[in-house]
């Protein structure tokens, strides 16, 4: 009897104990961020802290949303909450990077804010003719790309729109003039994503253009309402996707489904890598409302190889791909973001890391994002990696924040209740309940984690000077102003254009490489830098777009520490061209072009 | 009652025929097991429903064990683990989370409230859907429940309810669920009405996955209903009332918590009057 009881009395402590676990882990978890830092004590702890310096910096841009058709009214907050981009280039070759930014209101202006080099900058969209692309009939804008199609050495601009994409030349830097007929574009796609690469190394640049709605959706005039997805995680009811290859004439093919990519996914984000190291660059796609697809490269012909790598099981709601060497082991890792909002869905981000031991086609991801500490992010959208306090490793700069309304009123009971119903309900517009007014996972703070180096990141985005709140879309990484740091840009929903400039302790030394393609394509897209070290080796690719409808700059800049012992530079071209470059300095920016 | 006379609940739905000695027959114990198996891998294989194979696992497993050791603790013998595997596979399909320690420490909750929470030996709250709703108050930050995780089209929805329903049927158990089913349509179009919203988007949620396994599984536990059919047909109206006054109330695991709060109520008047009624 005694034995009984006291059990029993065990049995309950144990029970009191366990219910306190939750508490206990939340308490371990909030201890690991930090909170606001002034400038010294930023820079002594963490090596770096950001200003936002976009007003004083000569930029004053506030993103516009469209207003869709009338019958999306009650839901349009939600429908209408994309087209806040940023895609950096330096289009006239001046050796400073340029930024272009969309906006998405009809009538609206985009705006090319060419760098001043005095660390001003001004809007030239107008007189280059990029500017005015939003006009009724047209659709509006969602974001751009940029890509020296023709190899003259001037990058052209691909824009991606709900409505009619094109493609404008690069008149030598003076004015851009519109070849999207020349080129054989379509005349419709609801596109979130965009990415120049060149899938079958002919030296000419193609393009990967991903649809999100189907592109026999006017949003503007709706036949009906059924324009929704099909299922919050399931849904194949969405865009179609394009592979455009660069004919070399200024005319492009469309050969996706020849090629093998068909796929009416949700696509949101896609980038390309090397990821097996053949040379080809594979493409990654995360697609909203389910399964992010990865599409292994052959030279002519893709495979798509999801579930056999991993990163294609869990479907969540994929509005993010970039990669990022962030073990510094030479491979590249995918962070591929999605929702979490405490306590209503946690689908948590993904960080997909190429399992050890497994390459070419044998190559297996694992999901690392809670292990290393970037998994919950709130509704999360664009993140580029990068070393932002020069350090060696690459860091993470997340953006996040979906509807921003009514501080004291959420959507997400109704969202919620919808959007667990049958495919008839969730599919139709007008079975969603109005939003009132109300947020849904709006006002979140960003995320910088900064990565320890020994496989953890920490959030440190109050501590180095990152408060808004503003629904962020698009981040870029660029040095804007030649300084050897990384400065971020973020472009924001419905909000203005944020410059965090970027000051970095000068004890971190970095080495930077700007690549420009002979036999590859002119912009080097593509190529590959891998730098040694101190014993050490990180690969960094040049991009033709990545993160959410945003582009890095072209640059790839390396943190390498302090006191560092550069050992050797290793260039693969798209080409297959192997240069290295023995005991680069640290302090320097190196311009490399391919040998003929 | 003394706590070595009574055991916890060992049978889930369809335990109720025991099989006749020397016959080769299979044990209704097992039907509701191997239908919610059955659930689990096709809506895996078909949707990958699940986070990971090993949070699943983790689940059962902690609830198998949990179940095993406490059985031997207090009953001195190792109990039949059907009810567990219930348990502990609900949390597995219910629970969304990136972390693992969460499915272990829902499932160990849920099968020790069977062995705290009882009340002249009957244990009050459905294992699983108070370990669930534990762990949405507590940790909300990192646990979700399933709700717009999975599948939304209707025909694995159809399999699953006729299959659901001709189990529940041989289970005596139907009568709760058709009652839940009708109210919870009545209220949905009353709030629908109330608040204005779309009719559609009032009825949406019984059409997705969480709420097959609420009405099959949770609202039907014989060990915390009460025992009058008509009374247990009254019961889970009223959770559907608790349901749709959280629901006006913009609460998202309605159904859940409206569980949590009127099953034991409704389990603990029922003691009160039988206790009255022993004395009387």
């Amino acid at each position: 009897m005694i034995g009984s009881k006291l059990a029993r009395i065990v049995l309950v402590v144990v029970f009191i104990t366990l219910l306190a676990v939750p508490l206990i882990m939340k308490r371990v978890a909030s201890r690991r961020e930090t909170g606001a830092l002034d400038e010294t004590a930023a820079l002594n702890r963490y090596g770096f802290r950001l200003s936002e310096v976009a007003r004083t910096s000569g930029i004053d841009f506030t993103h516009q949303a469209p207003t869709l058709d009338r019958q999306l009214d009650h839901i349009m907050p939600q429908v209408a909450s994309m087209g806040a981009a940023v895609s950096v280039v330096d289009y006239d070759r001046d050796g400073w990077s340029d930024l272009y930014v969309t906006n998405s209101g009809e009538g609206s202006k985009n705006a090319l804010f060419k760098n001043n080099t005095d660390g001003s900058f001004k809007d030239v969209a107008p007189e280059m003719g990029v500017a005015d692309l939003n006009q009724a009939g047209t659709g509006v804008s969602m974001g751009s790309v940029w890509g020296d199609y023709d190899n003259d050495g001037y990058e052209d601009l691909f824009l991606y729109k709900w409505g009619k994409p094109e493609l404008f030349h690069n008149d030598a830097g003076q004015k851009f003039t519109r070849v999207s007929e020349k080129a054989g574009l379509p005349s419709w796609v609801n596109a979130n994503t965009a990415v120049w690469f060149d899938y079958d190394r002919d030296g000419r640049l193609d393009l990967f253009l991903g649809g999100y709605y189907a592109e026999d959706v006017d949003l503007w005039h709706l036949k009906n309402t059924k324009m929704m997805p099909e299922s919050f995680e399931y849904a194949k009811n969405g865009g179609r996707k394009y592979l455009f290859r660069n004919l070399g004439d200024g005319s492009f093919e469309e050969v996706s489904q020849k090629v093998g990519i068909d796929t009416r996914r949700w696509a949101l984000a896609a980038t390309v890598a090397d990821l097996r190291g053949t040379g080809n660059q594979d493409l990654f796609i995360a697609n909203d409302y389910g399964i992010s697809e990865l599409f292994f490269n052959d030279g002519k012909q893709f495979r798509e190889a999801g579930k056999q790598t991993g990163v294609g099981f869990s479907p969540k709601s994929g509005m993010n791909a970039s990669v990022g060497d962030i073990l510094n082991q030479g491979r590249y890792s995918i962070y591929v973001s999605n929702i979490s909002e405490e306590g209503i869905l946690i689908q948590g981000n993904n960080l997909w890391v190429p399992r050890e031991g497994t390459v070419g086609d044998s190559l297996k991801y694992d999901n690392l994002a809670r292990a290393m500490d970037v998994e919950i992010g709130g509704w999360s959208f664009g993140a580029q990696f990068g070393d932002l306090n020069n350090d060696g490793t690459l860091d993470l700069y997340l953006v996040n924040g979906y509807v921003s309304a009514d501080r004291n009123q959420n959507y997400w009971y109704d969202f919620s209740k919808i959007a667990g119903g049958n495919s008839t309900i969730i599919s139709d517009a007008a079975h969603w309940p109005a939003m009132d007014g109300r947020s849904l996972s709006g006002y979140q703070q960003k995320k910088v984690w900064l990565n320890d180096g020994a496989g953890k990141f920490l959030n440190v985005a109050q501590a180095v000077g990152v408060s808004d709140v503003f629904d962020g879309r698009a981040v870029a990484l660029v040095d804007l102003w030649n300084r050897g740091v990384l400065d971020v840009v973020v472009a924001n929903q419905k909000g203005p254009l944020l410059i965090y400039k970027n000051n970095v302790t000068p004890e971190n030394k970095w080495i930077s490489f700007e690549l420009e393609g002979a036999v590859s394509n002119r912009s080097a897209i593509g190529a590959e830098v891998r730098l040694f070290w101190d014993g050490r080796q990180q690969v960094q690719q040049v991009s033709g777009g990545s993160g959410f409808c945003s582009q890095n700059q072209r640059r790839l800049h390396f943190g390498v520490g302090k006191n560092p012992r550069i050992e050797k530079a290793e260039i693969r071209w798209p080409s297959g061209k192997i240069e290295t470059i023995d005991r680069p300095s640290a302090g320097q920016l190196y311009r490399i072009k391919e040998a003929a | 009652m003394s706590q070595s006379s009574v055991q916890p609940s060992v049978q889930p739905v369809g335990a109720l025929e025991v099989p006749a000695r020397g016959r080769i027959r299979f044990d209704n114990r097992y039907i509701a097991p191997l239908f919610i198996s059955f659930i689990l891998l096709v809506g895996h294989l078909f949707y990958g429903i699940l986070e990971s194979y090993e949070r699943t696992a983790l689940a059962i497993v902690a609830a198998l064990v949990t179940e095993l050791i406490l059985g031997r603790i207090f009953f001195g013998k190792w109990l039949n683990l059907a009810s567990a595997y219930i348990s502990g596979i609900s949390v597995g399909i219910l629970i969304r989370s990136p972390a693992f320690w969460p499915y272990a420490l829902c499932s160990v909750l849920s099968i020790m409230s069977k062995y705290v929470l009882r009340v002249k030996g009957r244990h009050l709250w459905n294992p699983s859907n108070f370990g669930i709703c534990v762990l949405l108050f507590l940790a909300p930050e990192t646990v979700a429940a399933l709700t717009i995780q999975w599948g939304n089209f209707i025909w694995p929805m159809l399999v699953i309810w006729i299959l659901g329903s001709i189990i529940i049927w041989r289970a005596k158990r139907f009568h709760i669920s058709a009652a839940y089913v009708i109210s919870f349509f009545a209220f949905a179009f009353l709030r629908s009405w109330i608040t204005g919203d779309p009719w559609r988007s009032e009825i949406s949620p019984i059409t997705g996955p969480m709420y097959q396994l609420f009405v099959f599984f949770m609202v039907t536990d014989p060990k915390t209903t009460v025992k009058s059919k008509k009374w247990q047909c009254i019961v889970v109206i009223v959770v559907a009332f608790v349901e749709m006054l959280l629901r006006l109330n913009q609460v998202v695991y309605a159904p859940l918590y409206a569980l949590f709060i009127v099953g034991p109520a409704a389990m603990l008047i029922e003691i009160w009057l039988e206790s009255r009624r022993s004395v009387a």
